[in-house]
């Protein structure tokens, strides 16, 4: 039997459709509507409202803190500033992702993790010889993303503030009526957006608050469906999805580095020691072999496919999760692991690994399509990532 | 302020000075940094009572590699062998004695089982074969089971064959002996209770497991190495005094330059992008080198001397989950007169080990299971003063009993004076049961627990062994699997203690083999710090 998210009571009379989903051991909503549509287009024009309770959620505080993240992640904790908000990855002695996540600074000594995968072990074999505290919170923290361009306006009319002064990935602490709550400006969807932290015996009611405060902008709970279309367009990875945790790959082929995932950015150069530096600093230096980019299947050629059967180019309305052969002058140069139909750049998204010099922009590819049962290839175009990048994110 | 040399040895006991005479035979500057007053680690003399002084353990030479002979030219250093080897009581002002010649031995043995004595010296020959593949694999360092070099292939496959050369029979043997327990392997060879218990308590040495658990018959081979052909325990002691051996490897050192830093401790092992820079003492003086080779034990180097920051934690984990489990107590008796052992006073000049069964001893082990210090505890007395009478004032003498089990971990409670002393009261009861009227010539009495030791020799939970000896920490799992061969994750930081490759009981030879490394790596140029930015 899989756990209930706190906000159970609330979200699944609106699963009209039976779509439930696994996420961390939870049951969530693919979808609400038997289609995510709806939902999809209320994260890109009006606001949506997303259970996001499964995520993993670890509190630690003490002393050693900050060393203990800042040896764990790649990027620089001792940087972070009090109600600031990392999203880092974090690694093996070998540089491969175990799995990412945010960082949150509470406080001095006290900050929130967020992971997709179980952290509390990896956390205190880190923890040794530190003075520091970690406590699974996944349970008691419930969390809801209220997410797209009207998150503010729903927002500030559910707690009057400012809004307009909590940057991108800050976070603060406030009321929305009498519950207390965390809001970080932080989201899977890239855009404007929301994440709101709430004891979970006060989920349900800061549930209803916010549906309430939402409803003249039309606020729409919203399924993973929908989220994953969004953050394809973010060109935000999935664990599981698009790579593996060193931990569980039973290879090294199946690992990545975050060179290899386009996370690059989010690797210290200048920090102390964490896991992996020594052979990250390598790569660094030489280059990963793999590049995490975005592919554009061309229409055109999709077109001309499905139009040999008298067929209109079959979509993934739904997006998908596998692993979709990428070719070039013939030869495999490597694969996709998610795509799916974007409605609002009206493209074919594709999230895609290919050999280093394959993945530079504008560079045409081939990607494969069945067609009537026939593997085919339409013609794509590798674009930098993210696909959808609006102002609003961060203004 | 800082001081720089080229390398510093942490621990001066007798693989640290080994370490440090080596390096410093071949030009290396060093520093050799020890927390006591006075060199030796364990091996130090030292007063427990007015006029009464003990070596740190049981006086026991251990088994000094000839490599480490030759190298650092201590040929002159002469040896008593054991002899006896070790006694049992039988009853009540009866023993059996094993003494290093085996047609001796027989003899004693015949008076009681004739058809053990009849075995004894093949089962004596046969160990000492088997002992003596040990010292070949302890020489050099442990065989890589990753190797895939031309080299390491190379020593695996010479290792092959000297396996091979040790003839059918004894091959089987060997891998039969290393994961049996001691006591199948004494139930096989013998009949006679006493003769069982006498070998297989050799077996326990340090151990907090009993006889019946695995490994042992590995234990009793390891503590044979070295030992005189014949002798079934101890490998006899240094002539010239119990710290013999410290004195003349500190002497080496010295002549070689080594610069020794005593009664300081090290504090911290610094570390700047990922490679040693020197060492912190406990006075805030800074060292610095680009190598540091640490003779005290893996955990206490890895968890207290290192920010843990700098190592991987699969590492640390693994290191957490050395075995440590310091079980062995020890008594130092300061004696008025000799123990009464009658006709067969000359057994004091051996071990006389308290326990004459094998029951005895396994329910000895038990207790320590539950965190509890055993009823009857399994007692080894020697007596260093018929050897080195200048530890007692004239007439007097100094016995020294080991004392398993008592854990260091206690589960009820903590080792406090009355626990220590119940303790002590408990061994010279054993004692006084092997050696009637012991105990009426006792005129001082120090009992060293677990947590003493742990105190006064820096020992992570109080163990000799600086990691028990189970056969999952041995050869290429020693101090943990992956860096075994004296480099330790960390560039430019050796380990060089008994918690490496090939382990206690054998002075200097972990040390050795730890500064044959850090000169390899040196050579070629290894883990060379390039000069800072300033």
């Amino acid at each position: 039997m899989l756990n209930l998210t706190p906000f159970h009571p609330r979200t699944a009379p609106l699963v009209r459709a039976q779509t439930w989903r696994r996420w961390a051991g939870h049951q969530v909503a693919s979808a609400y509507d038997p289609h995510p549509d709806r939902e999809y287009a209320a994260i890109r024009a009006a606001v949506a409202l997303i259970d996001i309770s499964p995520l993993h959620k670890y509190h630690i505080h003490g002393p050693d803190a900050v060393r203990l993240l800042d040896r764990m992640v790649t990027r620089d904790v001792t940087r972070c500033a009090i109600g600031q908000v990392l999203y880092t990855p974090w690694c093996d002695a070998a540089g491969k992702i175990i799995d990412d996540g945010t960082v949150a600074r509470l406080d001095t000594d006290s900050f929130r993790l967020t992971s997709a995968e179980p952290t509390l072990r990896w956390l205190a074999m880190n923890a040794v010889g530190l003075d520091v505290t970690v406590e699974d919170v996944s349970r008691p923290i419930a969390a809801l993303a209220l997410q797209g361009p009207l998150a503010r306006a729903v927002l500030a009319a559910a707690s009057p503030g400012d809004w307009t002064a909590l940057r991108y990935f800050r976070l603060l602490h406030t009321r929305v009526g009498d519950i207390p709550v965390t809001v970080s400006r932080t989201g899977y969807t890239g855009d404007l957006g929301y994440e709101i932290w709430v004891d979970a015996a006060r989920a349900v009611p800061l549930w209803d608050a916010l549906m309430a405060a939402g409803a003249p902008y039309g606020i729409t709970p919203c399924g993973i469906w929908a989220l994953d279309l969004a953050r394809i367009e973010a060109g935000l990875i999935m664990l599981d999805v698009d790579y593996y945790s060193a931990h569980r790959a039973p290879i090294a082929a199946q690992m990545s580095s975050p060179f290899e995932l386009g996370l690059g950015w989010a690797v210290s150069d200048a920090k102390g020691p964490f896991n992996g530096r020594q052979a990250l600093r390598v790569e660094r230096r030489r280059g990963p072999e793999w590049d995490f980019v975005g592919l554009r299947v061309q229409w055109e050629s999709l077109e001309a496919l499905y139009a040999e059967h008298e067929l209109p180019p079959q979509l993934p309305i739904i997006p998908w999760r596998g692993s979709v052969p990428v070719y070039r002058d013939g030869h495999q140069v490597g694969y996709a692991t998610s795509g799916g139909w974007s409605p609002l750049l009206k493209q074919y998204l594709a999230l895609a690994h290919l050999r280093a010099p394959h993945g530079r922009p504008g560079m045409p590819v081939r990607f494969e399509v069945t067609v009537e049962h026939v593997r085919r290839q339409a013609d794509a175009v590798v674009h930098p990532l993210p696909f959808f990048d609006p102002e609003r994110k961060r203004a | 302020m800082t001081v720089a040399f080229d390398a510093i040895v942490i621990g001066g006991g007798p693989n640290g000075l080994v370490a440090a005479a080596a390096l410093g035979r071949a030009g290396v500057r060093v520093a050799l940094v020890e927390r006591a007053s006075q060199l030796g680690g364990q091996a130090r003399v030292e007063a427990f009572a007015p006029g009464f002084s003990a070596p740190g353990d049981d006086g026991d030479s251990g088994w000094v590699p000839p490599t480490v002979v030759r190298g650092l030219g201590l040929g002159g250093l002469a040896r008593h062998d054991p002899d006896p080897c070790v006694t049992v009581p039988i009853a009540s002002g009866a023993w059996l004695t094993l003494w290093a010649d085996p047609t001796r031995t027989a003899a004693a043995i015949a008076r009681h089982a004739p058809a053990d004595a009849a075995r004894w010296p093949e089962f004596v020959r046969r160990v000492h074969r088997l002992a003596g593949f040990l010292a070949r694999l302890y020489q050099g360092p442990p065989p890589d089971v990753d190797a895939t070099g031309p080299g390491e292939l190379g020593r695996l496959l010479r290792l092959g064959v000297a396996l091979r050369r040790l003839g059918r029979d004894d091959m089987v043997a060997l891998l039969r002996t290393l994961p049996m327990s001691v006591r199948e392997l004494v139930e096989d060879a013998f009949e006679y209770e006493p003769l069982r218990a006498a070998v297989a308590a050799g077996g326990v040495r340090d151990l907090r497991q009993g006889p019946r658990s695995g490994g042992t018959g590995f234990v009793l081979l390891h503590y044979l190495v070295g030992a005189p052909a014949g002798a079934v325990r101890g490998r006899g002691r240094w002539r010239a005094g119990p710290d013999a051996f410290v004195a003349a490897v500190a002497a080496e050192a010295a002549r070689r330059g080594v610069t020794i830093r005593s009664a300081v401790a090290a504090r911290r092992i610094l570390v700047r992008d990922d490679a040693v820079v020197g060492v912190m003492l406990a006075d805030g003086t800074e060292l610095a080198a680009p190598r540091v080779v640490s003779c005290v034990d893996p955990a206490h180097t890895l968890l207290d001397l290192l920010d843990p920051v700098w190592l991987d934690p699969e590492v640390l984990h693994a290191v957490r989950q050395i075995k440590f489990r310091g079980c062995t107590a020890t008594v130092r008796y300061g004696m008025q007169r000799l123990p009464d052992a009658g006709a067969d006073a000359e057994m004091l000049r051996g071990v006389v080990s308290c326990t004459p069964t094998l029951d005895g001893l396994e329910r000895a082990a038990d207790a320590a299971k539950y965190g509890a210090v055993a009823e009857r505890p399994h007692v080894e007395i020697t007596v260093p003063t018929l050897t080195w009478p200048a530890l007692a004032p004239d007439g007097q003498h100094v016995a020294i009993a080991r004392a398993q089990y008592a854990p260091y971990t206690l589960r009820e409670g903590a080792w406090d004076h009355a626990r220590r002393e119940a303790l002590g009261d408990a061994v010279t009861a054993v004692v006084d049961e092997a050696l009637p009227g012991f105990s009426s010539r006792v005129v001082h009495r120090e009992v060293l627990t677990p947590r003493d030791l742990a105190d006064r020799y820096g020992l992570t939970e109080g163990a000799r062994s600086h990691g028990e000896l189970t056969l999952d920490q041995i050869l290429f799992m020693r101090p943990i699997s992956g860096w075994a061969h004296h480099a330790l994750p960390v560039r430019g930081l050796y380990l060089g203690g008994a918690g490496a490759h090939p382990g206690p009981g054998i002075p200097g030879g972990a040390g050795w083999l730890a500064a044959r490394r850090l000169l390899r790596d040196r050579r070629a140029g290894r883990y060379t710090l390039t000069t800072e930015r300033s």
